[in-house]
């Protein structure tokens, strides 16, 4: 049992087992009719082989195909599909064990933003009179692999971030389509001893990112009974459509026998349904489309139910995260993961806010406290992002990790039981027959086990300011400041003299780097 | 063995062990002396009250008071640590009275103004002001301002510390300073308040000597009136 994450004694069900299941027959017959759309001939293959019709058509420049999947098809596929999936971690004790009819919940980073907002404190002068104060002073740049680095390296430090997904976009000028795989993958692994999940932007560089894992994990088998690195395949292109780039990845990942979350992230109101139910329906059709393509190229493959669903803002059609109908469609697609006895990869903690404060801290807390509390396997996005996924902060990662603690926290047991209950009318009676009848001597063996809940550790001195921001860097400075866990030596002096591509400069062993 | 005493009932303090049925902060320490059998047994052995006192309970505090401030420690641990401190003079105070040297710092009158029932800040000021070596006088909630000054009379106190959580109550406040003024008391008495609504500015315009903005700043100042 994995000791990451925490585990939810009572998910909240808010799909009752009959409306589970008008959901389940609603996904398998726009599964069936419409069908999907598909631009990957081999994926066609894998169905029509299964007992799926299809019939080629022509879409722009590109040959298609409408694919029509019969129940009994999807249904074989989650039958292989397996209910519980490792994600494996250089250091094995950080290791995330999904199992789809558990309860435990891990959370993690994402998502390859383009900005990263640095925060600087800076002292001004009041106009009115003449007072200094310090405020915390934001600059946008753009993602690089510094950036990238730096917060694989913070993703360490946080205790509860489970497992990472690169959350910066890197955008250096000697970064390519070719060399971009390698390099992001090197510096997250290179930096962080927790579960690697990421996406692989260009399909010829799996085979050079999986034997980078090997290098690192000792070898192909040891790689698959650990593995370091899982994937992630945005498969679908909402609504309804296999994408033949990605779905060429999938098969070529399922092969491998490593793990792939199967990612769809449609948005209510334009690539989706806006209502729950129509919503839910199509990203879970999306979701079973994605995992039976992947149990028919490998039956048994460790496969992860993702869903991202997302609503519009009605003004500008950008995504919404902060909303009530987000933690609606996403607490959904929990339920019906575990139904289907597949572990769940969901979203929770996106600020659509584009700079730390309140809006943010509204937005991220409303998310935190309610998708989890359905126990997703995974909760993705929940470090640092604002302006809905645009932007990543890493003081923003750090107050992010304060809040999943109090997520994580209010979903402890009880601790009611017959022993906690005759201790308890002890107490009582010992207080009442005290001078004061104060409690505090019996909180204080709770408060050295650490089972009473610390408070706000980034509080300001000030009476007219907040200064949460400005304790937050500092924390963050400190974090930053611990050693970084890299990889051995003579691990890095393989990898880099096997594998193409890699930048000298993120060798840590190279003496001018 | 004299130090070795005085160190264990340093120990016992920081523990905040009253006696040996109490926990210590680590687990398992029942059934080992607390502070009151300790300081029996250096009374027994003949160790000085003084050498006691100093070295002993008021260390004791002192290297808890350390501990809070490094964020060591909580307002828990004081509590604790400060009813050590207490059961342990409880056993001196026979002795400290035959030596003539009884009532340590000063005697200081506690109270909560009249129609406030809220007793955690007062409490927590009373249970800190005797580990720190005061001797108080409780009065309890709601306790009208004639009767308090009728304690500072009957105890000879010389300071009272008053305590309000309403803004509807801390007025009471100004009314106890007015009463002590017309028994002409005022100029033989501190007076100090507290309590979440109240603030420097009000003990100046009640005419109040001191303000404590918490327990700790209240023992600072207590300190200080009466030096």
């Amino acid at each position: 049992m994995s000791e990451r994450g925490i585990t939810v004694n009572k998910p909240y069900e808010r799909l009752s087992r009959e409306e589970i299941k008008m959901i389940d027959r609603a996904s398998l017959d726009l599964l069936e009719k419409p069908g999907v759309l598909c631009y990957h001939e081999e994926s066609v293959n894998l169905l029509e082989e299964a007992g799926a019709t299809a019939k080629k058509t022509r879409e722009g420049e590109h040959d298609a195909w409408w694919v029509s999947i019969p129940e009994k098809v999807v249904k074989g596929a989650l039958s292989t599909a397996p209910s519980k999936v490792t994600l494996g971690a250089r250091n094995p004790e950080n290791q995330v064990v999904l199992d789809a009819e558990g309860k435990r919940v891990h959370f993690g980073s994402g998502s390859e933003t383009n900005y990263w907002l640095e925060v600087k404190p800076e002292t001004f002068v009041s106009k009115e009179d003449n007072r200094e104060v310090v405020f915390p002073v934001m600059t946008r740049k753009r993602g690089n692999l510094d950036y990238l680095v730096r917060s694989a390296h913070l993703a360490e430090q946080l205790e509860n971030l489970d497992f990472f997904i690169r959350n910066v976009n890197v955008q250096d000028e000697d970064i390519t389509t070719g060399n971009k795989d390698v390099n992001v993958f090197f510096a997250a692994l290179n930096n962080i001893t927790k579960p690697v999940v990421s996406g692989v932007a260009d399909y010829g560089q799996l085979e050079n990112v999986v034997k980078m894992a090997e290098i690192i994990a000792g070898g192909r088998e040891e790689l698959v009974k650990n593995p370091i690195v899982s994937f992630i395949t945005s498969v679908i292109k909402s609504p309804l459509q296999i994408v033949a780039e990605t779905a060429e990845k999938l098969i070529a990942i399922a092969k491998l026998g490593l793990p792939v979350v199967i990612s769809t992230s449609p948005q209510g109101g334009s690539t989706a349904p806006i209502d729950e139910i129509g919503m839910v329906a199509q990203v879970n059709a999306e979701a079973l489309a994605g995992i039976t393509i992947n149990q028919l190229a490998n039956p048994g493959a460790p496969v992860i139910y993702g869903a991202v669903p997302v609503r519009a803002r009605m003004d500008d059609l950008h995504d919404m995260y902060g909303v009530p109908e987000f933690c609606h469609y996403n607490m959904d697609c929990a339920q019906m993961a575990r139904y289907y006895k597949v572990p769940c990869y969901s979203t929770a903690g996106v600020g659509d806010a584009k700079v730390p404060g309140i809006q943010a801290a509204i937005e991220k807390m409303y998310t935190y406290s309610a998708v989890p509390f359905a126990a997703p396997g995974l909760v993705h996005y929940a470090f640092g992002l604002l302006d809905k996924t645009q932007t990543f902060c890493p003081e923003q990662a750090v107050l992010d990790n304060h809040k999943i603690g109090m997520v994580k926290f209010l979903y402890r047991e009880s601790g009611v039981s017959e022993e906690s209950v005759e201790r308890t009318k002890k107490i009582v009676e010992e207080v009442m027959h005290s001078p004061y009848r104060m409690y505090a001597r019996y909180a204080r063996g709770m408060l050295r086990r650490g089972e009473i809940f610390g408070g706000f550790p980034f509080e300001g001195e000030s009476e007219d300011q907040d200064q949460t921001l400005l304790k937050v860097h500092e924390k963050l400075k400190a974090l930053e400041a611990a050693e970084p866990q890299h990889l051995a030596e003579e691990q890095c002096r393989k990898i880099f003299s096997e594998i193409p591509g890699l930048l000298p400069r993120l060798n840590p062993y190279k003496e001018d780097k | 063995m004299s130090n070795e005493l005085i160190e264990k009932i340093v120990d016992s303090v920081l523990q905040g062990r009253r006696n040996k049925d109490d926990e210590g902060i680590e687990e398992g320490m029942a059934g080992e002396p607390g502070v009151a059998e300790l300081v029996r047994e250096a009374l027994d052995s003949g160790i000085e009250t003084n050498d006691i006192l100093l070295n002993g309970l008021s260390r004791g505090m002192e290297l808890v008071g350390e501990k809070y401030e490094t964020g060591e420690y909580f307002i828990p641990d004081m509590l604790t640590a400060a009813e050590a401190v207490e059961a342990g003079m409880e056993i001196m105070e026979p002795h400290l009275v035959k030596e003539g040297t009884a009532g340590g710092k000063g005697k200081v009158i506690m109270a909560t103004v009249e129609k406030d029932l809220h007793d955690i800040g007062k409490n927590l000021v009373s249970i800190m002001l005797k580990g720190a070596g005061f001797t108080v006088v409780d009065l309890g909630i709601d306790v009208p301002a004639k009767r308090i000054v009728e304690a500072v009379e009957e105890e000879g106190a010389g300071l009272v510390g008053l305590s309000a959580l309403l803004n509807t109550t801390m007025s009471n406040m100004g009314e106890v300073v007015k009463e002590l003024e017309s028994k002409g008391l005022r100029d033989k008495v501190k007076v100090i308040i507290g309590g979440a609504p109240t603030s420097e500015d009000f003990a100046r315009e009640i005419g109040a000597d001191s303000y404590g903005k918490d327990a700790f700043a209240a023992i600072r100042e207590a300190e200080k009136l009466l030096k």
